[in-house]
């Protein structure tokens, strides 16, 4: 199947991921978890990549920076990190790469890091795993990279172990952590999610501002849209395991093409306007063995026609972003 | 009760949690006893038929007021009181309040067909009688929550997390409430489920005349349940107001702060304000007003007297010192 939507490859991309997909295979058949995924960013930029439970965005992460759970594997597509191919890499050759290249940020900051080796200690080996300093000169560059993201009292708080920091501090020592090799890109999977509001918004502001001034792009899954309307330059809609619109943030949550896209969006409810009734999506997501032929959000959809069971919607460039929804691309009939 | 119009008061409600070490350890360290305070002189009224909201950050005792309202913690000072039941009370009548709490996949029993999980309530409060009955009021049930009557015979697990939630609520409903505390009901559910509980709850209100205690964390969704919204940060009430009035023209520091840090997607990228600081640990309170350390207003006189619950201009109450007078 043809993309037909994609910039040329180029060294200005920190991520570029083609036709991905990533199958499971069980005894009952083979899982498709995702299908045919293409998406960029460019470097200093934040791409949220946004879905429910289920739609395959972590499985996405994953994939990138080659942690994918056996048996899952990357069954067709690939990943370019940096402009370099990362999906054909050995275990090994992987290894060197993530934290170097690609770093990582997950939901729970506790149980990223490590809790018997102070935060200093788990920086300075990170740092002199990917670079040549001395122990002196990485534990510089450890205080330097706490004051980074906001650490107050840096010097004194480089020995303290994680149980002494609050969930808050925590995730921006993991940042701090993820920055450390200097990568190209930052996995971040869900970083706000554990934390309470005012906390999240101080850590989506900080992802924001490294990531310009050390201009690495970043892949932010997460289910809130209101995390990515404040932090995202473009957005990436998943649902099923496929990528089914990706555009420019305002566009994509202002104007939204895809009918599943629109009704996210409705059932959101929002700071603005109070309606007596939220616009529901119903039904549920489709599991991975009973994907729908067709496109696979056809049998939820309000617009699908008789041409949507049949035919698999493909991307197509529609205003500065693009959609696979075949209202966009031929009819539904 | 101060009003017959109001299904619940609650009235200078506080609750202490002892968190000492254990007695030995408290003799060697010569360390007395701590207390923490999770909830502090709290008061509010829940009109019939309407849904008053609690907001607030973790550790802001939110739960706990929950928790004291339903009989699951009994409060240390301060009183609870229901609007006399016209049905009645106790064995063989209704309950007077139910919850429903946060996560689905830990409150609904395993080992239990749904069917039974509903029916337990209506059996052990002696609601109705014979096998029959109860089997035709828990289809009955289900079907109010949009599941169907042959549901009953499965299990939690064959569910997905909004289904669990229907459930949950129709549990809730089966002891026929007409008070229900909602903890958390949504945080654990997917936006476009969420907007199907949400939506739910708001016919049930209608349908059944409910009143709803509601405990959320999220602005949004609270704006678009809620009557009245009640804002706690460490365990005290520090504003509260209509809905509108609230959102219109929020009079605490920390209410303003807490509207300007919720992302909106109606705005994408928009320049705010953003709260500095963490909330501090209610074992060791800051002095004077509990928020001063992270107020961008705080005056001398906040980190020396705490602020006094006043009337608030526009209606309702705000605790601050520096809130407009009326």
């Amino acid at each position: 199947m043809s993309i037909s939507y994609h910039p040329p490859a180029s060294d200005a991309l920190a991520l570029d991921v083609r036709g991905l997909s990533v199958e499971f295979p069980t005894r009952k058949g083979v899982l498709t978890a995702l299908s045919e995924v293409s998406l960029t960013i460019r470097r200093g930029e934040i791409l949220g990549v946004v879905g429910e439970s289920g739609a395959g965005k972590s499985m996405t992460g994953m994939a990138v920076l080659g942690l994918l759970e056996p048996p899952g594997r990357v069954a067709s597509g690939e990943i370019r990190i940096g402009g370099r191919r990362t999906d054909n890499l050995s275990e090994a050759e992987m290894a060197s790469i993530r934290g170097s290249m690609v770093g990582a940020i997950f939901q729970d900051p506790l149980t990223s890091l490590n809790p018997l080796f102070s935060v200093g200690q788990q920086l300075i080996e990170t740092i002199r795993l990917h670079s040549s300093l001395s122990r002196a000169e990485a534990r510089a560059r450890a205080v330097e990279l706490l004051k980074q993201v906001g650490i107050p009292g840096a010097e004194e708080r480089i020995d303290h172990y994680p149980h002494q920091f609050s969930g808050g501090m925590r995730q921006r020592v993991v940042i701090a952590l993820a920055l450390a090799g200097n990568p190209q890109l930052i996995i971040a999977d869900e970083p706000t999610t554990a934390l309470d509001v005012s906390i999240q918004a101080q850590i989506t502001a900080l992802l924001r501002k490294l990531c310009r001034e050390h201009g690495t792009g970043v892949m932010l899954v997460t289910h809130d849209m209101g995390v990515i309307a404040e932090t995202a330059d473009r957005v990436a809609v998943m649902y099923a395991g496929r990528v089914i619109e990706i555009g420019p943030v305002e566009e994509v949550l202002s104007r939204p093409k895809h009918p599943y896209t629109r009704g996210l969006m409705g059932s959101i409810p929002a700071l603005g306007a109070r309606v007596e009734r939220l616009a529901q999506i119903d039904g549920a997501m489709p599991r991975l063995n009973a994907i729908p032929t067709g496109c696979a959000f056809n049998p939820r959809c309000l617009e699908a026609g008789s041409r949507c069971r049949n035919v698999r919607p493909v991307m197509v460039a529609e205003g500065q972003g693009s959609v696979a929804c075949l209202v966009h691309d031929g009819g539904v009939q | 009760m101060r009003s017959a119009n109001n299904a619940l008061e609650v009235d200078q409600l506080s609750r202490i949690f002892d968190v000492s070490a254990p007695w030995l350890n408290r003799v060697i360290d010569r360390k007395p006893k701590r207390y923490l305070r999770a909830v502090q002189d709290v008061t509010f009224t829940v009109e019939k038929g309407k849904c008053l909201a609690l907001v607030g950050e973790s550790g802001c005792g939110k739960s706990t007021v929950a928790r004291l309202v339903t009989g699951l913690y009994a409060p240390s000072e301060g009183a609870i009181l229901f609007a006399p039941a016209v049905k009645g009370r106790g064995r063989g009548k209704p309950m007077e309040a139910q919850m429903i709490f946060q996560d689905p996949h830990a409150s609904l029993n395993p080992r239990w067909r749904v069917g039974d999980i509903i029916a337990e309530p209506i059996r052990e409060f002696g609601l109705r009688h014979g096998a029959d009955v109860i089997e035709a009021r828990v289809a009955e049930l289900l079907r109010t929550v949009g599941l169907s009557a042959d549901d009953a015979k499965r299990y939690p697990h064959e569910f997905s997390g909004g289904q669990r939630q229907r459930i949950s609520i129709a549990r809730a409903l089966a002891s026929e409430p007409e008070f229900l505390v909602c903890d958390e009901p949504t945080s654990a559910l997917d936006v476009s489920v969420q907007a199907q509980i949400l939506n739910l709850m708001r016919r049930l209100q209608d349908e059944l005349g409910l009143t709803y205690l509601f405990i959320s964390h999220n602005l949004a969704v609270v704006r678009h349940m809620a009557d009245r919204i009640a804002v706690m940060y460490l365990g005290r009430i520090v504003e509260e107001a209509d809905t509108e009035a609230l959102f219109a023209d929020p009079q605490h520091p920390y209410t303003r702060l807490l509207l300007q840090t919720i992302p909106d997607v109606a705005a994408p990228n928009r320049d705010r304000e953003l709260m500095g600081g963490e909330p501090p640990s209610p074992l060791d309170p800051p002095k004077g007003c509990a928020f001063h350390p992270r107020c961008p207003m705080a005056a001398d006189l906040c980190s020396k007297t705490a602020p006094e619950v006043r009337a608030r201009k526009g209606g309702g109450l705000v605790a601050c010192h520096l809130a407009p007078a009326i």
